[in-house]
């Protein structure tokens, strides 16, 4: 029984029209003399709107490894990815090569074209080159790179 | 003139987005609680594999041939179709979203430019922002623009669009397509057409107007007139508000204790809340609902279900969950196995019409600031990250969900990881 307890006939009793009470909550009323920076009051920088031209065409990754170090690509680090962006020579992109995710510089030379690893430190890592019967594609062009260089 | 774009394999092709090894592997995505089978990639229809197969039945083959098997991630498609509707919106303003993962677009004025360069320019667009394949199909109404992308499903594999734009290609299409595969044609119509010998949707188009209005009414009639190109149903571009919202889940496993379906009340009565905030509507009634599983014939078998008005309409998490919870107590009979338990909020306006009542002594400022706090962090940190504790610590009437691919786009910390 008391479910039903708030029930009674409040209908009858509320405003026909929606009531529109002025409220302030936020900016609390002070009796002090007004901020003399209020008029000057811009719109907070926005990292989406800086970093992020193409919402709907934007992922974002992880990634862990050495092999683009060289290329201001720390391990770890956070890519923005930027499916919209036509791919260019000397791009860095997030590629797939036989099913495998890789983040590398895309190179074109006379027709060939190879993902090219960036780290002078370690000869391991070597330039591929795209040839007939390798699954390629270009997953995404990667716009910006985060990374965080303060110790946790 | 109409087109409908329709993504491909749809929630198979999310996964195998962010997947790519499992190009040109068999995919499966699974309903809820990892029930049956709810999409399938081209690969796995090869196999046999039915929709809405159970799981279990076809455990065998999906080992055999090592089809990769996903639990649903409604997260992950949700955010991918948001993104497909907006790439397409960008060809044209004109644009019906119809499911999750089709949409009209009225390409009407497009009429002079080559239509089906048209398309290809929108499926390649969609390809590549997003990542998602799509087939198209044009036509001058709707049920024979959809006929034309289940035909170019079929017959245009590598284009993807087809356009009828000729008597000759209309009857292409339709003399292709079984009646039963018509837009808006059940199977009781089917049936009877199929009675009258009418088994292709070329004879149908072809039939007598007078008949089938007496038979199949206004509805069928304009389905005819569409499938002779004449545009009986514009787009709906802007949705009806939703008129109610509802909860529910199966349980991973039958549950009696009242405990455990408090908790999965209140969760559905918080993700009713976080909805109706999403949208700046508050709703007026709340219904909670349990039931047993039916077909289980060898347990006793109840349905409690109650509805409450609410004086002050509401959007707050608390307040739905404290009328829930008492819905609960009169409908939760102890000693039966439960199945399945929901939550249905509806008498929805928007937030800006909501009439106060003058006995309330909430303070609605102050509570619209704790969820509008909630819901951030839940959006930053994840779905349930801060909830009411009434949803619960254990929850362990939580779906089966065993094989979830992470929320790649949705949940910072689910992102694709890459090893370099």
């Amino acid at each position: 029984m008391s479910l039903f307890a708030d029930k009674i006939s409040i209908q009858a009793l509320v405003a026909k029209e929606p009531l529109a009470l002025p409220i302030i909550r936020d900016t609390a009323v002070k009796a002090g003399f007004p901020s003399p920076a209020l008029d000057y009051m811009q719109d907070a920088i926005d990292l989406n709107q800086l970093l992020i031209k193409h919402p709907s065409s934007t992922f974002l990754v992880t990634i862990e490894g050495d092999s683009m170090i060289d290329a201001f690509i720390a391990n770890p680090a956070l890519l923005i990815i930027d499916r919209a962006l036509q791919v260019r020579n000397g791009d860095i992109v997030l590629a797939v090569v036989n099913g495998d995710f890789t983040v590398k510089r895309y190179v074109r030379k006379a027709d060939k074209v190879f993902l090219v690893p960036e780290n002078k430190q370690n000869p391991k890592y070597q330039a591929m080159e795209i040839v007939d019967g390798m699954e390629f594609s270009v997953w995404g062009v990667v716009a910006h790179i985060i990374s965080s260089p303060r110790k946790r | 003139m109409f087109a409908i774009v329709d993504c491909n394999n749809f929630y198979a092709s999310c996964e195998r987005l962010f997947q790519p090894q499992l190009e040109h592997q068999p995919i499966v995505v699974l309903s809820n609680n990892d029930g049956c089978v709810i999409a399938r990639s081209n690969e796995a229809k090869a196999l046999g594999i039915k929709m809405g197969a159970p799981a279990f039945e076809i455990q065998t083959l999906l080992e055999q041939h090592q089809v990769a098997v996903f639990s649903s991630n409604y997260a992950l498609y949700g955010d991918l179709s948001h993104r497909v509707m907006q790439v397409l919106g960008r060809f044209t303003p004109a644009i019906e979203i119809y499911s999750i993962d089709e949409a009209f677009l009225d390409v009407a004025h497009f009429a002079f430019t080559d239509l089906s360069n048209y398309g290809s320019a929108i499926r390649a667009a969609v390809l590549q922002q997003v990542g998602i394949p799509t087939t198209i199909g044009m036509a001058t109404s709707k049920t024979l623009a959809k006929a034309a992308n289940r035909y170019a499903k079929k017959a245009c594999k590598t284009t993807g669009v087809f356009v009828i734009d000729s008597e000759a290609k209309r009857q292409e299409v339709l003399e292709a397509l079984p009646v039963e595969d018509v837009w808006g044609i059940g199977r009781k119509y089917q049936i009877w057409l199929d009675a009258h010998n009418i088994k292709t949707a070329w004879q149908l188009s072809n039939s007598n107007l007078a008949w089938i209005q007496k038979k199949m009414g206004v509805v069928g009639l304009r389905l005819v007139k569409e499938l002779q190109g004449i545009a009986c149903y514009d787009l709906e571009e802007q949705p009806a508000a939703k008129q109610g919202i509802m909860t529910s889940r199966s349980f991973g496993h039958l549950i009696s204790e009242k405990k455990l379906l408090q908790e999965a009340i209140a969760t559905h009565a918080t993700r009713c809340a976080e909805k109706l905030r999403k949208q700046d509507s508050c709703c007026a009634l709340i219904q909670v609902f349990i039931h047993t599983n039916a077909y289980r014939k060898q347990d006793a078998q109840y349905h409690g279900v109650l509805s409450i008005p609410i004086p002050t309409a509401t959007d707050s998490t608390s307040e739905l969950i404290q009328l829930a919870m008492s819905a609960l107590d009169h409908i939760y009979k102890p000693g039966f196995l439960y199945k399945k338990a929901g939550v249905y909020v509806s008498e929805i306006v928007p937030r800006s019409q909501v009439q106060l009542s003058l006995f309330s002594s909430k303070d609605r400022g102050k509570e619209k600031q704790l969820h509008d706090a909630m819901d951030k962090i839940n959006t930053l940190m994840g779905r349930d990250k801060v909830r009411y504790a009434a949803a619960g610590i254990s929850r362990k009437w939580k779906l089966r969900q065993e094989k979830k691919s992470p929320c790649y786009t949705t949940n910072v910390n689910e992102l694709l990881r890459i090893k370099n």
